[in-house]
This record gives structure tokens, sequence and C-alpha cells, in this order.
């Protein structure tokens, strides 16, 4: 039996885990969960994830959910295919700063990265009005996390080394969106971030991610 | 030399850090960061923990910092001494990992509005939002809600040993139920109850309670 996601293909926590199993060549199925319907808070998935959030995955009988544990859990389990996400044949330290990095993307970056994304872009698709107060609050809280990225590109290729990994594999799919809304500036006006966001970016897997997804 | 933890002891994120220790039986030195006349935002600082957060670790050559970062270094550095912090097969790992991120995703965004406007601004005098603080509290609640499904069918959140995904829980926790009369949030819960009971009598979290009220800098076992 193979690997089953179930969510969403525009969600970006369902296209973070997609992008980690195309690294990786793995086959999926995409089971859709649609947001819309309500189908997230019914009793068939809150089985899968009582939180009623996507998405969870299902490979035989281990059934998770959380994006970013989900992702560990593929980059360790298909570790000698593809990239090496987290490093696992490097030294303590060198996975130390990967896992750094890590809580980064989820602690610092992801939730003014979120909220700016869905004022922007996503709330304009659902039939509301962007207010540009709460997407110009944001930036200046995502600004101060990226003055901190531009300094550790310009001393290091990637987030946690030398090595393309699962951190910054974690950002591409809100980066993903916020380059395509106005506040792309904030990515553009920094060289060392653009480079970054070209070179991962650009990946074939993320490519095959980014072509399935709907807009 | 001993690892350094650089941060506020009253702190939850150092403690989440210095209790991983002392459940390692690791010895270390709390280095005092100065958070009332805002040390943590100056450019010595910003240098090690260019977020300006405490806390962070010096380990020999390696300094880190988020603090559920540094929990799992020390874990795997010390993974044959004290507890097993983060599981064993793979498929226990991913339970730990994904209980990890529920706490750093779904339960710390609501808990700490509610310790922020309920504890740490009022005894520094300055207004506090409770409109914030009471939705959170709703939130929280919810929250608290499914881990009560969850602890009715596994002892721990990530299976049946204490692990990792339970210790990032406690320090802010602890003031929700100690210093904000919300105590009641987990006391309605049967076995949410009996799992906060368990894991704050451990004997490694009550001597972290007692370094911090102590204002001890030394910690060895």
């Amino acid at each position: 039996m193979g690997v089953k996601v179930y969510g969403m293909p525009m969600s970006t926590n369902t296209v973070r885990v997609l992008a980690a199993l195309n690294e990786k060549g793995v086959e999926f199925e995409l089971v859709i969960v649609d947001l819309r319907t309500g189908a997230h808070k019914k009793p068939d998935f809150l089985a899968l994830n009582p939180f009623g959030q996507i998405p969870a995955l299902e490979d035989g009988d281990v059934v998770l959910f959380e994006s970013r544990a989900i992702n560990r859990y593929i980059a360790t389990k298909y570790a000698e295919a593809g990239p090496d996400l987290l490093l696992s044949s490097g030294t303590p330290a060198e996975r130390a700063v990967v896992d750094l990095w890590l809580e980064v993307e989820s602690q610092q970056f992801g939730p003014p990265i979120a909220a700016l994304v869905y004022e922007a872009l996503i709330k304009p698709m659902l039939g509301g009005a962007t207010d540009v107060t709460v997407v110009e609050a944001q930036a200046t809280k995502l600004e101060k996390v990226l003055d901190v990225y531009e300094a550790r590109l310009a001393q290091s290729k990637y987030l946690a080394g030398a090595e393309f990994t699962l951190v910054d594999l974690n950002h591409i799919p809100y980066t993903n969106y916020l380059m395509k809304t106005p506040k792309a500036s904030l990515v553009t006006s920094r060289p060392h971030l653009l480079a970054w966001w070209q070179d991962i970016s650009s990946r074939p897997a993320w490519q095959k991610t980014a072509a399935a997804i709907p807009f | 030399m001993v690892v350094k933890v650089y941060g506020k002891a009253q702190a939850v994120c150092p403690q989440r850090v210095m209790h991983c220790l002392v459940e390692k039986g690791v010895p270390f030195e709390l280095v005092h960061v100065d958070i009332d006349t805002m040390e943590h935002k100056r450019p010595e600082f910003l240098q090690k923990q260019p977020f300006g957060q405490v806390p962070y670790i010096v380990d020999g050559d390696l300094e880190l910092f988020e603090s559920r970062a540094i929990v799992r270094y020390l874990a795997a550095k010390y993974e044959d001494r004290g507890p097993n912090l983060l599981g064993r097969t793979l498929e226990e790992r991913a339970k730990v990992d994904q209980w990890l991120d529920v706490e750093a995703i779904n339960y710390n965004p609501w808990a700490f509005p509610i310790v922020f406007n309920l504890f740490v601004l009022p005894i520094r005098g300055l207004p506090a939002n409770k409109a914030d603080a009471g939705a959170a509290v709703d939130k929280l609640n919810k929250v608290l809600e499914v881990y009560e499904k969850q602890l009715s069918k596994t002892k721990y959140l990530a299976g049946d040993e204490f692990t990792l995904a339970d210790l990032t829980h406690i320090p802010a926790t602890r003031y929700i139920v100690e210093n904000c009369g919300l105590s009641h949030l987990l006391d309605d819960k049967k076995h949410v109850k009996t799992w906060w009971e368990d894991i704050t009598g451990r004997p490694a979290w009550k001597k972290v309670m007692s370094f911090v009220e102590t204002g001890g800098s030394n910690y060895s076992p």
C-alpha cells in the first residue's frame, strides 16, 4: 500500500509534505479533504487528525499529522533516497543546526508569513477584501526575520549550512505564495535571500510540486 | 567545561532547556540575561541570538538557540543517559515529533498570550489585553479537549513513555495553572489532570523549580 496524503493541492501545509515526497522520489496519492465543505471537521478525517487540520499522512499502519513532523518522518525513512534532508550522516552539531533553523522556520518565519499570505492572497480568493493594515503589520514583522536570513545567507549557501536541507524545503510553500503578492519585494530587495529563493525554487522536485498547485 | 545556558531563570523557554539538562543529569551554568533592562536586544546578545530571545546555549564549540531545537540536541547527545526522550523506532520518533509540533504550533500560540497578558504584564504593572487572553483561553481549552482524548489512550502524549513532547509543555502550563487562575482548564479533564500531576511530579522538574526559586546559577546533579 502506497503513501496517502490527505489534504488540498493549494494548501501550503499539504504542499510542504508533497515537496518532501517529490524530493525523495516517493510516489503518493493525494486524497482531497475539501476545507470548503468542512471535510476536515468530519469524523473520517478527525480519526486521522483530531485537531481537524490538513494534511495527514497514512503510510501503512503509520498515521501522522503536523506537516513538519511528517517531513521529518519522510526525511528519515527515505534518508538514502535523494538529498540527505536532515544531514543524517553529519555530526551531532550539524544536525543540531538543522533543528535550530527548522524551529526558526516554524516559530519566527511561519506566523507572520502565514498571516500575510492569508490576508493578501487567500482572503480575496475566498471572496473577502484584503486589509492593507494587516498586510503592512505582518510585513514589518516578516522583514525583521528576513533581515536575519539575509545575514545568514551571506555566510552560508543554505540556511542550515552548505547543503540543501529540510529547513530550506519547509520554507518553499509560503515563500512561493509570498512571491505572488505585492510584498514579493521583501525577497527581491535582499540579494542573498533572492539568490537562495531562485536556487531552491528551481529544484526539479519543487518544479514538479508547483506544477500541481492549481494557480 | 559545563554547558552554559544564557537566559532568565523565570522565563519559559530557558526552563524548558534546564529541565532537559536535569532529566539527563547534565551539569550546567545559568548565565543571567537581564530581560528587564532589554539586555537581550543589545548588539552583543544579538550576535549570539539574532532574534533577541532567550535562551541560547554554549556547549563547547557549539552555540545554539531555539529551545525546542536545544532540547532535541541534548536528548540526542545524551540518548543513553536518563529517560529516553526521543523515542526509539522510526514510528515512535515520528509520534514524538508530531506532538512536539502540536505543542509548538497548536498549543503555545494560545498558551503564550495567556501567560503574557494574565501574568507577565500584570506583575510589571503594565496594561494587559484581557480580550486576547480570553480568546486564547477558549482556544487552549479546545486543544486540551483533544489532549484528553489522546491521554485516555496513551499515558503520555506520544505514547507510554515520558518524552520531549510532554516536557516542552511544562513551563508555560505551570504559569497558566499557578499564576493565571486557570487550573480548571486541566483539572476538569480527568486524563489531562493525571498527566499534569505525573509530569510535574518528576524529580527533575522539582529540581528545576527549586533551582529557580533559590536563584541558583550552577547546577550539578
